[in-house]
């Protein structure tokens, strides 16, 4: 009898939990694994995000997927399944979120993926109608590197790229922007992250004598190009993507990647952006915010690609939560059409406008070009 | 390709051959021993090379707390045996190695100072601070399986991999690391530039493995390793010790690797989970010698070296599926050659 009662009233209390109607949010990133440098950051800053949005409560669950695709899916499956998520914030790299987005249209809950590839928002269809991202597409940054080539007298470059989705998908944008601009590419070469030396590519880029070269690369293995360029003697310019656009790119860099060129995120360079600047003060509150938790010169662009996902958020539950319970299908929707129907909200990295078919929002004023001096970032 | 670029890969290729040779050497060794394929190698490439950028970089290493642990499970183990066997004569020299030699160890290491130390000690303290979780390793995941099938001692050791590479990732974060080189001297041989970096990898390789062809043939130490290799229980039978040729058989692996980790950080970034890919081109190399023959091994392992180096400048998109494609003929091969692999099993 006893027995009984207590079994009804750990039923009763399972139903109470569900029944209560906080807003959910299921985040899914790469804390570990190969892109455990950009996870770990991201992860850092959903501790940050606000607890509670417009008086109601925020719950965050977060996952790791370990850098891998499966799990990524796994994990999103989990997320609207098991715990019922009104969003999903995730995930890290672009093959995990685009293996994401079918999973997030079938659920017909809305995701706000951090990677970077165009192809996660691009085009707009019946999946994608639910997929929204924060980070700049590689097409806007090549665009950028190449203007900037051609304007500093560059005729012909050299590439070498990651041999994964990263390097292919730039080498795809970037040769498509430079052949707009007449720009020449003399080498195409693949590294890998792990690799221990790339002295075959970089000879191979040394003996087609380009005028520049760049590196598309993620985090602190895109070094490794440049240091061989170096030690072989190579005079010319550099150009990295913003993908290695933290900390330990220049401890590990040192010398060898003095007075390279690379469009960034404004939010690399907060302090330096000038008081007209919008963006100016919602990036210097994120950069404040993180160092405040996890130390001075800690913060990364990845970890405010989550940021700008979590005041995407904060922006829009208000507006959804007028049209539905969270939990429910309608606020699910709701919450998608608040997510495109947001206007000129300021984020770290830029000012979003979305729109039926641009569920990324931004313009020129999310992209600067820096370049490395005195081993820090200096605002062109 | 002209002359020289063909001297620069080859120069190249032989640096990363030397390495993956000393690699493909250890895997020989331990599985010969052990009978273990010993996937962790390249962990602890990984964890020599950032223990010495953690000391330079005035950081205490975190491989430091996984020494005590892994010793205090050790000497837990130890001692439980000895009571249940009733020898408590074998508690003290356990107790020494496993508790009082890494408290010793990180008492150095965060007192010690070593940023402003020379260069060598600092490569002395990372070698004596990683090379007993060899035996510790051996200890915890394969002595108490040591007659199990060569199948069950991969898979176990698949699961350490994982494990040292999670731990990896807690103790030494995500980002990489560089040292210093040994020597920023530079010599012109002919018409190319050879950096002293790559003349140490290169020497230091050939001194190692002249170091272990002594051992192996001069000293008894060395003759009893060879003989457990040979014949498990024959050995046994001679008054040989199986699980102190299979400690000694993982000390002198992971002194390798860490070895390894010391030599080749002046030259490339390293990463917690970098290990792994180079111990996998040892492997290669390895399979080339059919896991028994020493030289063969070696000579497959800076075989991979140089096609790994032609291959990144013909085909760099290419390179890693080239070299791990080398593996299917020879497997083809030596199957098709010898009858006798089972031998062991």
């Amino acid at each position: 009898m006893k027995l009984r009662i207590v079994a009804a009233m750990l039923v009763a209390a399972t139903f109470v939990s569900v029944a209560r109607a906080d807003v959910n949010v299921g985040v899914t990133l790469s804390a570990t694994g190969p892109a455990a440098s950009l996870g770990i950051p991201e992860k850092n800053t959903v501790a940050l995000m606000p607890t509670i949005i417009a008086g109601q409560k925020i719950n965050y669950v977060v996952l790791d997927d370990a850098s891998d695709t499966t799990t990524a899916v796994k994990n999103a499956r989990k997320l609207v399944s098991e715990n019922k998520v009104d969003v999903i914030v995730g995930s890290t790299t672009s093959p995990n979120s685009l293996a994401m987005i079918d999973v997030a249209a079938e659920a017909e809950t809305p995701m706000i993926s951090m990677a970077a590839s165009s192809a996660i928002v691009d085009p707009v269809d019946a999946r994608r109608r639910w997929v929204f991202k924060t980070p700049q597409n590689d097409v806007q940054m090549s665009t950028a590197i190449v203007e900037h080539m051609t304007n500093n007298g560059i005729k012909n470059v050299a590439f070498i790229g990651f041999a994964d989705a990263y390097g292919e998908g730039w080498f795809r944008e970037f040769s498509k922007v430079a052949e707009l601009r007449k720009l020449k590419i003399v080498a195409s070469e693949r590294f890998n992250r792990t690799d221990t030396s790339v002295t075959g590519q970089v000879l191979k880029i040394l003996s087609s004598n380009p005028d520049a070269v760049l590196v598309a690369g993620a985090g602190t293995p895109a070094a490794l190009p440049q240091t061989t360029l170096k030690e072989r003697g190579y005079k010319g310019r550099v150009y990295q993507t913003h993908g290695v656009a933290n900390n330990d790119f220049l401890r590990v860099g040192g010398n060898s990647v003095e007075g390279t060129f690379l469009p960034a995120g404004p939010v690399l360079v907060a302090a330096q952006l000038p008081e007209s600047n919008p963006v100016k003060k919602s990036a210097l509150e994120y950069v404040n915010k993180y160092e405040t938790a996890y130390g001075k010169g800690s913060t990364s662009t990845f970890g405010a690609h989550a940021w700008d996902a979590g005041l995407l958020l904060q922006n829009a539950i208000p507006v959804a939560l007028k049209k539905g319970q969270p939990g429910s299908k309608e606020f699910r929707s709701a919450l998608r059409d608040a997510l495109e129907g947001l206007k000129n909200v300021t984020v770290s990295h830029g000012v979003v406008n979305m729109s039926a078919v641009d569920h990324l929002g931004f313009d020129q004023r999310a992209r600067v070009m820096v370049k490395i001096e005195n081993g820090a970032w200096k605002l062109q | 390709m002209d002359l020289q670029v063909a001297l620069l890969l080859g120069q190249d290729g032989l640096t990363n051959g030397a390495i993956y040779a000393l690699l493909a050497l250890a895997l020989v060794l331990v599985f010969a021993v052990t009978r273990v394929v010993f996937i962790p190698q390249g962990e602890f490439v990984a964890f020599g090379a950032l223990t010495l950028a953690s000391f330079q970089a005035d950081k205490t290493p975190g491989t430091l707390w996984l020494l005590l642990a892994a010793g205090g499970l050790v000497s837990l183990f130890e001692v439980g045996a000895a009571l249940r066997r009733r020898k408590l004569g074998l508690v003290a020299p356990t107790l020494l190695w496993n508790l009082a030699y890494p408290a010793l160890a990180a008492a150095i290491a965060v007192l010690g100072h070593p940023v402003a130390w020379p260069l060598a000690f600092q490569v002395l303290l990372s070698l004596a601070l990683v090379v007993p979780l060899g035996p510790m390793v051996y200890r915890l995941a394969f002595q108490p399986l040591a007659e199990a099938s060569v199948l069950v001692l991969l898979i176990v050791a698949v699961a350490v991999h994982l494990v040292l590479v999670g731990l990896g990732l807690l103790i030494f974060g995500a980002e990489g690391s560089r040292t210093p080189p040994f020597s920023e001297a530079s010599f012109e041989i002919g018409s190319i530039a050879v950096n002293g970096q790559t003349v140490w990898v290169l020497v230091a390789s050939l001194v190692l493995v002249g170091s272990l062809f002594v051992f192996f043939d001069r000293t008894l130490r060395g003759k009893a390793l060879r003989a457990t290799a040979l014949n498990r229980t024959g050995a046994r039978l001679m008054g040989i010790s199986t699980v102190k040729a299979g400690k000694q058989a993982f000390m002198l692996a992971a002194l390798i690797g860490a070895f390894s980790g010391v030599l080749i950080a002046p030259i490339t970034t390293i990463y917690y989970d970098s290990g792994f890919l180079i111990g996998l081109k040892g492997f290669v190399g390895a399979i080339v010698g059919g896991l028994t023959s020493y030289p063969i091994a070696a000579a497959g392992a800076v075989l991979v070296g140089l096609l790994e180096s032609y291959s990144s400048f013909w085909a760099s998109a290419f390179k890693e599926v080239i070299v791990f494609t080398l593996i299917i003929p020879v497997l083809l091969w030596r199957s098709l050659k010898s009858q006798d692999i089972d031998e062991h099993q």
